[in-house]
């Protein structure tokens, strides 16, 4: 792909040479499209095309999922069928509530600690924001969370999962947001301050506004591992709760569906449209969020 | 340590009167009250539950027994006895490993393949990244349909060679592990993919065509000059795959469950199992492990990445 296709001159040294590099890159350049649309067909069109026409098929076709397309659709069947089986209208607003809050929690309250750890300094300081960052390495003690659920009578509880979201993914967002506080100028800072503005509208007005695109990157990667969780899911809220992947979870394991494998994939549809909706109407801003948020 | 940060207040008084001193205005300015709220979550909901870990793991908690006992080393013996420690610690590494490799190749690949803005390359970059969007469970229930012995990709392995084929993917001892990585990594490759775009965009042109004029190779110019330059977004991809699979759990549960005879039981897996057998402090023992194991690991291994980005500077 750097070698351009500039036309090389036929130097009388090497004319062989370079008539073969002319050549090598005209075929890069028919190559590369090729190549591209072949890794897509082969890596993402076979198993994607396998979930679409199970989920269409009837559970005797279904039986073992194939290629073939089904000889009579029934997508809309199953969808019907999963829906009501797989409680996806509770699971939906279940997965919604739990990610809307836990995100909104872990954002405000990460930015505002961010916000004090990255202007003050000091020993104290130091530590402090060293331990808030270890999480994003440290694995969550999944257990022992539970039963400390259970003596605070979260157990089960929309709000015992949100706590365990806010306080797993706080880490990553006040490493994330201290980074980029620390790159604002304190002098905007200084001139509300001068005409009396308390910290707090400092905070809001000032700071909060500028941390747009920091705030949106994590956004973006904290919902993913919320609403597709289901680790966690299971130990806290698994039975009580329905969210999305935990009543997949259900529908997949349960025997009944065992060989149903036409309502497990049209499950698996309808509870990526959410997400996939919101990423293809919005892929320029997710993608470009996600990589300025990581090299650096 | 919040207490101790907030106790210093001077200058309150001394706020008409005289300019005050530096120090404390920032502490008035940035008031340590922002700090509670997120530090009062972290306490609660990840350090006490750590610390937990460091007590349950050596009690004989269960929901057979009304009272929590304690127990010394009883757990952690029985978990060498009958081997499933030092197995699932084994396994989760092996895992973690293929996975950062795979992750990362593809990733790479893509990449380099996709690295031109031309229309079918923006296409396929978003297509790539669907895999990542979806849920990991789902993942692991299409290609448990896809490797199933009379599955999808024996039928087409199968049109290929013209003979049938009905390797049985998902059971075996000694590569199942490797195909479940394959799996985690082919879900995460778009993510690696886009990180390793964004480095490569990093790339002064200057640099790319000098080496051009210098009648370097493409190949050459890969190894030589773009791949020591992408040594932030190896570190990012490298950590964040060994970390995100270490604390796998969801592809492997859906399309082994751990097996075939626990050859691909994660640590993860383990405490799943066990807790939903009742047996807390075993569970809690397996989650001790899992965090030793990624505090041993994590800092070395990000601290050998970063050095790598330092020869650069």
């Amino acid at each position: 792909m750097t070698v351009t296709g500039v036309p090389l001159p036929t130097t009388k040294n090497s004319p062989g040479r370079s008539a073969q590099r002319g050549n090598t890159s005209k075929r890069r350049r028919l190559l590369q499209p090729a190549l591209a649309i072949a890794l897509v067909a082969l890596l993402l069109g076979i198993p994607f095309w396998l979930v679409i026409a199970t989920a269409g098929k009837n559970q005797a076709e279904a039986l073992n999922p194939n290629l073939a397309p089904p000889s009579q659709w029934q997508l809309l069947e199953n969808f019907a069928t999963v829906f009501q089986q797989g409680r996806m209208i509770p699971a939906f607003f279940g997965s919604l509530l739990i990610m809307v809050a836990s995100v909104a929690a872990v954002l405000a309250l990460g930015s505002m600690a961010a916000w004090i750890l990255a202007r003050r300094r000091g020993k104290g300081i130091a530590i402090v924001y060293a331990l808030a960052i270890s999480g994003i390495v440290l694995p969550p003690a999944v257990v022992t969370i539970v039963m400390l659920l259970r003596q605070l009578g979260l157990a089960g509880t929309a709000a015992g999962i949100i706590g365990v979201y806010v306080g797993m993914y706080m880490s990553t967002v006040i490493f994330f947001v201290t980074g980029f506080v620390r790159t604002i100028p304190a002098e905007l800072e200084e001139a509300a301050r001068v005409d009396g503005a308390k910290p707090i509208h400092i905070f809001v007005r000032i700071i909060l506004p500028l941390l747009g695109p920091t705030i949106a990157t994590a956004t973006i990667l904290i919902c993913l591992y919320v609403w597709n969780d289901v680790f966690y899911a299971l130990f806290v809220i698994g039975g009580r709760l329905d969210t999305l992947p935990l009543n997949l979870y259900q529908v997949a394991s349960s025997g009944l569906y065992l060989q149903n494998w036409h309502l497990i994939f049209a499950y698996i549809i309808l509870m990526s449209l959410p997400l996939l909706l919101t990423f293809v109407f919005m892929q320029r801003k997710i993608i470009s969020g996600i990589t300025s948020g990581a090299v650096k | 340590m919040t207490a101790q940060l907030s106790r210093p207040r001077p200058g309150t008084a001394a706020r008409s009167s005289a300019p005050r001193p530096k120090t404390g205005r920032r502490r008035q300015d940035h008031p340590a009250w922002f700090l509670i709220p997120a530090v009062a979550v972290l306490i609660v909901f990840f350090f006490i539950p750590t610390l937990f870990n460091f007590f349950y793991a050596f009690t004989d908690w269960s929901s057979f027994k009304t009272k929590i006992n304690f127990a010394g080393l009883d757990n952690v013996a029985s978990l060498l006895q009958n081997g499933s420690l030092l197995a699932d610690l084994r396994t989760t590494l092996v895992y973690a490993v293929l996975v950062a490799v795979f992750q990362n190749l593809f990733g790479l690949i893509l990449a380099l393949v996709l690295e031109a803005d031309t229309r079918i390359n923006r296409a396929a970059r978003v297509a790539f990244f669907v895999p990542v969007v979806m849920s990991a469970l789902a993942v692991g229930y299409i290609f448990r349909a896809v490797l199933k012995p009379d599955g999808v990709f024996n039928a087409i392995l199968g049109t290929i060679t013209g003979q049938h084929v009905d390797i049985a993917w998902l059971g075996s001892t000694t590569w199942t592990i490797v195909v479940v990585s394959l799996i985690h990594a082919w879900k995460w490759m778009g993510l690696s993919m886009l990180i390793y775009l964004a480095g490569l965009k990093t790339i002064s042109t200057d640099v790319l065509e000098a080496a051009r004029i210098d009648g370097a190779s493409w190949w050459r110019t890969l190894r030589a000059i773009r791949f020591p330059l992408l040594a932030p977004a190896i570190t990012f991809n490298v950590a964040t795959a060994l970390l995100g699979s270490m604390n796998g759990f969801d592809i492997v549960q859906a399309t082994t469950g751990g097996g075939p005879g626990g050859s691909t039981e994660l640590l993860n897996i383990f405490i799943f199992r066990t807790f939903g057998q009742g047996l807390f402090a075993q569970a809690t023992t397996m989650s001790l492990a899992l965090f030793l194991m990624v505090t041993i690991l994590a800092f070395p291994v990000i601290t050998f990445l970063r050095k790598r980005e330092d020869v650069l500077s």
